[in-house]
């Protein structure tokens, strides 16, 4: 147990060789080869060398065993020919079953050329026909013939590796089950002395691996190969059953048979090791940045948006990937509800166009109904087209579907297997849920909530007699987010994120948000009406005031001047009095002050 | 053609008819016996070869000898896997008997020059 981890943790910088390209194999294989442990025969199949350790045993058989169409010809064949392409290593394949020219045929659909390699002295291919009717047996022979014919074919090109496909035939064809046995066991001997790497396959046998036991002779390595059906769904799965002298993983990896040939995908969780990045990447709506602590996402994290049914998931990965493809960045699209077409004719609607994307092949859509495939098989094609395209950003619209594919416990494991996959690659991914209405909220179906990044929440407020989306920000790591609810809008020029009316009247959204902002509206119309209204009143009085008091002063002034008026004729009357009293003194004769006199004079000449 | 006619009322095996008409028609049998270097097994098998053919097919037959360490590009051509291998060339239908012939009777059963079923 610790020992099988202590092999997947080394898988780590393996796995970086192989996910460059094809071109690099190469390089891996040096890698490999370098391994002190055993040498190895790369067999240039991706993945299966880093689940063996660099190939297949050097010079040494390996049997490759499994039912009917499980892939062991083709396996067998790829080996040889990626030996005679990529490594100079020429290869001769005898056939049992298939004639060369029916061999040709059947991988020529994956590229492989084989009368290209025949010619170019690379590839012998030699069919051997055993026709039991034919033939009848009589005393002693040996199978020397088929040693000679096989030794003549490797010597005539120099093959460092040989397939017997299948060798079992054999043991149709003839009768005598000691001899046959005892020359296999010289055959492989002979082939291990040969020094070529052997690859022979056999039929998968009840309760053995083989039907006539070769494994009992082919004990450096043994592989098996199975197709399974479950639920009706098939998967393909490689298990190391043996393979002396060589750690190797031990679990049951699923493989895939497409126009590419074989592929085998080392999908155990590859742990928490993963190189993070500081930068930031836009989500595609200004607004959501913001909530965002102003940037956007972390590169290389997880972002899960989960909500009800058409709350617009599918429109924020849309342009999250719009955005990475403005920033020149390809982004992949796994799509297990739409179909492409479908999907950029509705982004359209919202202002996007993912068809100029895809045509710069900086967007491809994978899709593909999530039944279609078993799990496994689903995390193999995702891997794969990972690998091939490279991409930046992923998404995976839902992740729900897969399910379907498979039983819940199942679909978390695979997540987390491609969820931590997509990390170690510095890919932001982007995963959607669809939560069912009657469940609770904030949770996932496939239980990842707890391993993402960034998760999104989408959901639908039902007021005032309609729907509308709201968003918000349920946990991003590593940043400050906003705690706001943003109500969420599909425009024709994309999606936007308004603010919600928070308020007395509680959360609104939609129509009624717009009614009672209007609402808000004409109550501040009506205030700054009533306040022009008191003003104008204020200045009213102030100008009838105004009015009152110029009144009053014109009547002050009127007193006033008939208070001087009063006084002079007061004055004159005294002067006259006085005037007259001094006479009437000074006809008397009287003796009159002088004060009296003066102020007589003032008055007088007033 | 009086046998043919009688061949109607009654049907025959292959081994009867290759057995009655076979070595009968005076055609030549054209065996190939295919060794790998001088094996004693090799040996035996031809020295079992041409008793056979000295007691059935006097005359009437050639053997050429193959030897695949010679010409080891000739045992793609007739199939050849098992060493030592009979193969009858001629008369059709093609037949390989693989072994050293030790049993004689197998043998020219193999080569249906007798009926599968003694008589």
């Amino acid at each position: 147990m610790t020992c099988g981890y202590a092999q997947q943790s080394q898988w780590s910088p393996r796995l970086k060789a192989i996910t460059m390209k094809a071109g690099t194999i190469k390089a891996s294989g040096k890698k490999s080869t370098a391994n002190p442990s055993l040498p190895k025969a790369p067999t240039g199949i991706q993945g299966l060398d880093e689940i063996t350790g660099g190939g297949f045993p050097r010079g040494r058989p390996t049997l490759i065993c499994g039912s009917a169409g499980a892939g062991k010809t083709l396996l067998a064949m790829e080996f040889l020919v990626c030996g005679a392409i990529e490594y100079d290593e020429p290869g001769v394949f005898m056939a049992f079953e298939e004639t060369a020219s029916e061999l040709a045929q059947n991988v020529r659909s994956l590229g492989f050329d084989l009368d290209e390699l025949a010619r170019q002295k690379k590839l012998v291919v030699d069919y051997v026909r055993i026709e039991r009717s034919e033939i009848d047996e009589t005393g002693d022979y040996d199978l020397e013939g088929l040693f000679i014919r096989l030794g003549a074919a490797i010597d005539s090109i120099g093959a460092k590796r040989v397939v017997l496909d299948t060798i079992e035939n054999l043991f149709a064809g003839l009768q005598n089950q000691g001899i046959l046995r005892a020359e296999l066991r010289r055959l492989f001997r002979w082939l291990k002395d040969k020094g070529v790497s052997a690859v022979i396959t056999a039929e998968r046998g009840e309760g053995a691996l083989t039907r006539h036991g070769l494994e009992e002779y082919v004990s450096d390595c043994v592989i098996l190969l199975d197709h399974r059906v479950v639920d009706q769904v098939s998967t393909r799965r490689l298990r190391i059953v043996k393979y002396r002298g060589t750690a190797h993983g031990t679990n049951e990896y699923p493989f895939l048979i497409d126009e590419g040939g074989f592929s085998v995908l080392p999908v155990t969780s590859l742990g928490l090791q993963h190189v993070v990045s500081e930068e930031r990447i836009s989500s595609g709506v200004p607004r959501l940045d913001t909530m965002l602590g102003g940037e956007g996402y972390y590169r290389g994290t997880t972002v899960l948006v989960s909500g009800t049914a058409g709350t617009g998931k599918t429109s924020l990965a849309s342009h999250f990937v719009d955005a990475a493809c403005r920033r020149g960045e390809r982004s992949l699209y796994f799509s297990f509800e739409e179909s492409p077409g479908q999907l950029i004719r509705n982004m359209r609607s919202i202002g996007l166009n993912l068809e100029q994307w895809t045509k710069k092949n900086l967007l491809q859509f994978h899709s593909s109904r999530a039944m279609f495939y078993g799990l496994e098989m689903h995390l193999a094609i995702i891997h794969k087209v990972v690998n091939e395209f490279r991409p930046e950003v992923v998404v995976i619209d839902p992740i729900g579907s897969l399910i379907q594919a498979g039983n819940s416990r199942d679909a978390h494991t695979m997540l987390i297997r491609l969820i931590d996959f997509l990390k170690q690659q510095g890919i932001t991914a982007f995963l959607t849920n669809l939560t069912s209405g009657g469940e609770a909220l904030e949770r996932t179906d496939v239980e990842i909530s707890s391993i993402v990044d960034t998760w999104l929440f989408m959901r639908d407020i039902e007021l005032g007699g309609e729907r509308n989306r709201a968003l918000y920000v349920l946990k991003s790591r590593g940043m400050a987010h906003s705690n706001q609810l943003r109500e969420f809008l599909l425009t024709p020029d994309g999606v936007d994120l308004l603010d919600v009316y928070v308020g007395p009247e509680g959360v609104l959204t939609g129509s009624s948000r717009m009614s009672q902002e209007a609402r808000e509206k004409a109550a501040a119309m009506e205030r700054q009406q009533q306040a022009e209204l008191r003003e104008r009143d204020r200045k009213r009085k102030r100008e009838a005031l105004e009015v009152r008091i110029e009144a009053l002063r014109k009547e002050f002034e009127i007193e006033e001047e008939e208070a001087a008026r009063v006084e002079v004729l007061e004055v004159t009357r005294e002067k006259t009095v006085n005037e007259n009293r001094q006479a009437m003194a000074r006809s008397r004769g009287a003796d009159v002050g002088n004060g009296v006199k003066a102020s007589r004079k003032a008055s007088r000449v007033r | 053609m009086k046998k043919l006619a009688k061949a109607k009322q009654q049907p025959r095996s292959l081994q009867q008819i290759a057995h009655e008409d076979g070595p009968k028609s005076g055609e030549v049998w054209e065996l190939r016996l295919y060794i790998a270097g001088q094996t004693p097994r090799s040996v035996a098998a031809f020295a079992n070869l041409k008793k056979i053919c000295e007691e059935h097919l006097q005359g009437r037959y050639n053997i050429e000898v193959v030897d695949l360490v010679k010409h080891p590009q000739l045992a793609a051509g007739d199939q050849i896997l098992a060493i030592p291998t009979l193969v009858r060339k001629l008369p059709q239908p093609l037949r390989k008997i693989v072994g050293d012939l030790r049993d004689t009777e197998r043998a020219l059963v193999g080569l249906q020059l007798r009926p599968a079923s003694s008589e």
